[in-house]
């Protein structure tokens, strides 16, 4: 399937290993990728904090660009949090003809009209409901058997429920847990797996920041995870870049590999580590799982 | 109300049970109860203490979710028992019990009653939560434009039942902080255009290290909400006033940060995070990384910035000039800045107070396509300038 694709800022900057492993993984699934590389950041909600019109508009102008993608069956995100905040202007776009067209107007300038009712799906959200676990299930190369796997959302993509889409039909708050099954792998529940991770308050309150990245991460220790999965580049800066400092912050060793949800899907189609960019990450997945025995079977 | 007529059905109940006087562990009760399954959780927690346990602790009064006394937790989520049916709550529990917890961050006096004193109350004082008025007080009633309140009846729809202080993440590791319900508070003063103090409290509460600039944006309040109040809206509301209307240059780095990433966005189009953290501390502009406070908070940084670039994580290059989108989509994303924020008034939509289109179901983002009705409804906007400018209703609320 054909996808506008936003990869978002963070996942070409400070995690580049994840626009990377998108970008090897989608064939792989044949999620042909139309990279919208002119298309804007989304604000991550500091912008509507700034003035809400302003960040309804670049989203607006983010979505128009998605429209014009010829052929493209929806507008797809790697970020929890470009996908929140983006989903928050969706909302008010959507919900208010005089609104959009207000904001259309603006845009007007270079040509865009974004029309309500945009599709816009995370990488995660795709994978469940458009790719489907069982086909998923079919493309694995290397089952993830006894590698324990803790899922970590991040609070753009589980809350509010009701805005994210989030019901019975779409249990989107549990497909982490259904993508890490289907993969091979053992669903690790801890209880930190649906907090924050305290990134947006580093600036602003450090010790609280990195107290909540700890105690995730020790929670998941205690909880006898080999890694966390994320959809959210943001949470993975947190607990992963950040993880020495969290670990200081706490006073306990913590060691706890965190993968993106691409590089996750990745090891378990057949890609090698080093193809995912996992040599890339502070807390080196390798120096904790040993791929040749946690992973069984090499790639086919 | 077909509902209505079902007949009664049992449900279990698995109530936490706590008595800190008494040196025994909390433990967990189960109690098997009849009732019809539109009744609520409150009245099956009545009913096992009436017929099974007269010592359980429950605190209720009105049950009709007015005045907010019986917040819990049902199936690890907050919220009011009167409030939720019990069919619901069954199919909710993980394994068919309904299970009903005292809340969070906040201590259990016994079983499920918390001390919303020591907590939620304490921290409601803290924000000054009555108005200060204007002098002179005219001698009868102030009168106001009815369209500058509409903007605080969110707020004021607030019961005071504690559902979000319960579940607040930055809380949970940073117990000092003012917290939800309490800024949402101090929102309806702050929003109040017969309010003398605006200034005053917004500057309290952005130099308070647990102030408007503690909150993690998480979402836990908004959904722990049982009236729609949005704290964590209201949050953003008094930060968007305080930063950037009244430019309180807080210690908290909070209007700094908002305004580096503002601004970055606007000179790159995409964020350069190399830049963001020196000039949240030190200033929003390309000097922002030589100043003192930066330098500190770089050189506590070190080891994590040396690491990332000795794993590759950071692309030098990258790190130096942030990345750009192209020449044309950067200029079209500085007219959108030019013309949005050059507007005498700011716009914004609240749809507690606007709603939806006709006939429109809330869209969730990324279902389905809806088709437009065409309707329109209200558009509230604020002054630019600061509080003083009460919302009123926008240009041309035609429906």
């Amino acid at each position: 399937m054909k996808v506008a694709y936003w990869p978002g800022c963070v996942s070409r900057g400070f995690t580049p290993e994840l626009h990377g492993s998108m970008a090897r993984v989608a064939p792989l699934l044949d999620i042909e990728l139309v990279e919208l590389d002119r298309a804007n950041c989304s604000g991550c909600g500091v912008i509507a904090e700034h003035n809400q019109e302003l960040a309804d508009t670049l989203n607006a102008r983010t979505f128009a660009l998605a429209q014009q993608v010829q052929g493209a069956e929806l507008m797809m995100n790697i970020c929890s949090t470009c996908q929140g905040a983006q989903g928050e202007c969706q909302e008010r776009l959507d919900a208010n003809a005089e609104y959009r067209a207000h904001v259309n107007e603006t845009l007007a300038g270079e040509g865009l009209t974004y029309e309500k009712g945009l599709t816009n799906k995370n990488f995660l959200w795709l994978l469940v409901e458009e790719i489907g676990l069982q086909e998923l299930r079919s493309k694995v190369r290397r089952p993830l058997t006894n590698l324990r796997v803790g899922p970590f959302y991040g609070c753009y993509i589980v809350r509010p429920r009701e805005r994210l889409g989030i019901d019975r039909e779409h249990p989107r708050d549990h497909y982490l847990e259904q993508v890490i099954d289907a993969l091979g792998g053992t669903v690790i529940e801890y209880a930190g797996m649906r907090k924050c991770c305290g990134f947006p308050i580093v600036t602003m309150n450090k010790q609280a920041s990195l107290t909540q990245a700890g105690r995730h991460l020790g929670d998941a220790v205690d909880a006898d995870a080999d890694c966390l999965v994320t959809p959210c580049p943001l949470c993975h800066l947190n607990l992963d870049l950040q993880q020495p400092a969290a670990e200081t912050t706490v006073g306990r060793e913590l060691n706890m590999p965190v993968l993106h949800l691409p590089q996750l899907v990745g090891l378990a189609l057949g890609l090698e580590p080093k193809e995912l960019g996992l040599q890339r990450h502070v807390v080196r997945p390798t120096s904790v799982i040993d791929w040749s025995t946690s992973v069984v079977g090499a790639a086919a | 109300m077909a509902e209505t007529h079902k007949p009664p059905e049992t449900f279990k109940l698995r109530v936490r049970r706590y008595d800190p006087e008494s040196g025994e562990a909390p433990y967990w009760d189960e109690h098997t109860i009849e009732l019809e399954p539109h009744r609520s959780v409150l009245e099956g927690i009545l009913q096992a203490k009436a017929k099974h346990d007269g010592s359980i602790g429950i605190r209720c009064s009105c049950r009709a979710a007015i005045c907010g006394s019986c917040g819990v937790r049902i199936n690890g989520e907050p919220g009011l028992a009167c409030h939720t049916h019990l069919d619901h709550a069954r199919e909710s529990a993980k394994d068919g019990v309904i299970e009903i917890e005292p809340m969070g961050n906040m201590p259990v006096i016994k079983d499920l009653i918390v001390d919303m004193d020591a907590v939620h109350w304490k921290k409601v004082q803290r924000v000054t939560p009555w108005l200060i008025a204007k002098q002179p007080v005219p001698e009868r009633e102030y009168i106001v434009p009815k369209e500058s309140m509409v903007d605080i009846t969110q707020s004021m729809a607030c019961i005071q039942c504690g559902a979000c202080v319960s579940d607040c993440l930055a809380m949970e590791v940073d117990p000092g902080f003012v917290g939800p319900a309490a800024l949402a508070k101090a929102y309806r003063f702050v929003g109040d255009p017969r309010d003398d103090q605006q200034d005053i409290r917004l500057k309290d509460l952005a130099e308070d290290p647990q102030g408007i600039y503690d909150c993690t944006h998480c979402f836990k309040c908004v959904e722990a909400c049982p009236k729609g109040v949005n704290p964590m809206g209201q949050i953003m509301r008094l930060r968007r006033i305080a930063g950037s209307d009244q430019h309180i240059v807080d210690r908290n780095n909070g209007e700094r940060h908002e305004a580096a990433l503002t601004t970055l966005i606007r000179d790159y189009g995409l964020l350069h995070e190399a830049e963001i953290i020196p000039r949240s501390y030190g200033g929003n502009s390309w000097f922002g990384k030589f100043h003192p406070a930066a330098g500190k908070e770089l050189l506590s940084s070190l080891p994590t910035v040396i690491k990332g670039i000795l794993r590759r994580k950071v692309n030098p290059k990258i790190a130096i000039f942030g990345h750009k989108i192209p020449k044309q989509d950067l200029a079209a994303v500085q007219a959108i800045y030019d013309k949005v924020e050059s507007r005498p008034q700011r716009y914004e939509l609240n749809l507690y107070v606007t709603g939806y289109d006709e006939d429109d179901e809330p869209v969730p983002a990324g279902v389905g396509a809806g088709t437009d009705t065409g309707a329109a409804s209200a558009i509230a906007t604020q002054e630019p300038d600061g509080p003083s400018g009460a919302p009123t209703t926008g240009e041309g609320s035609a429906a």
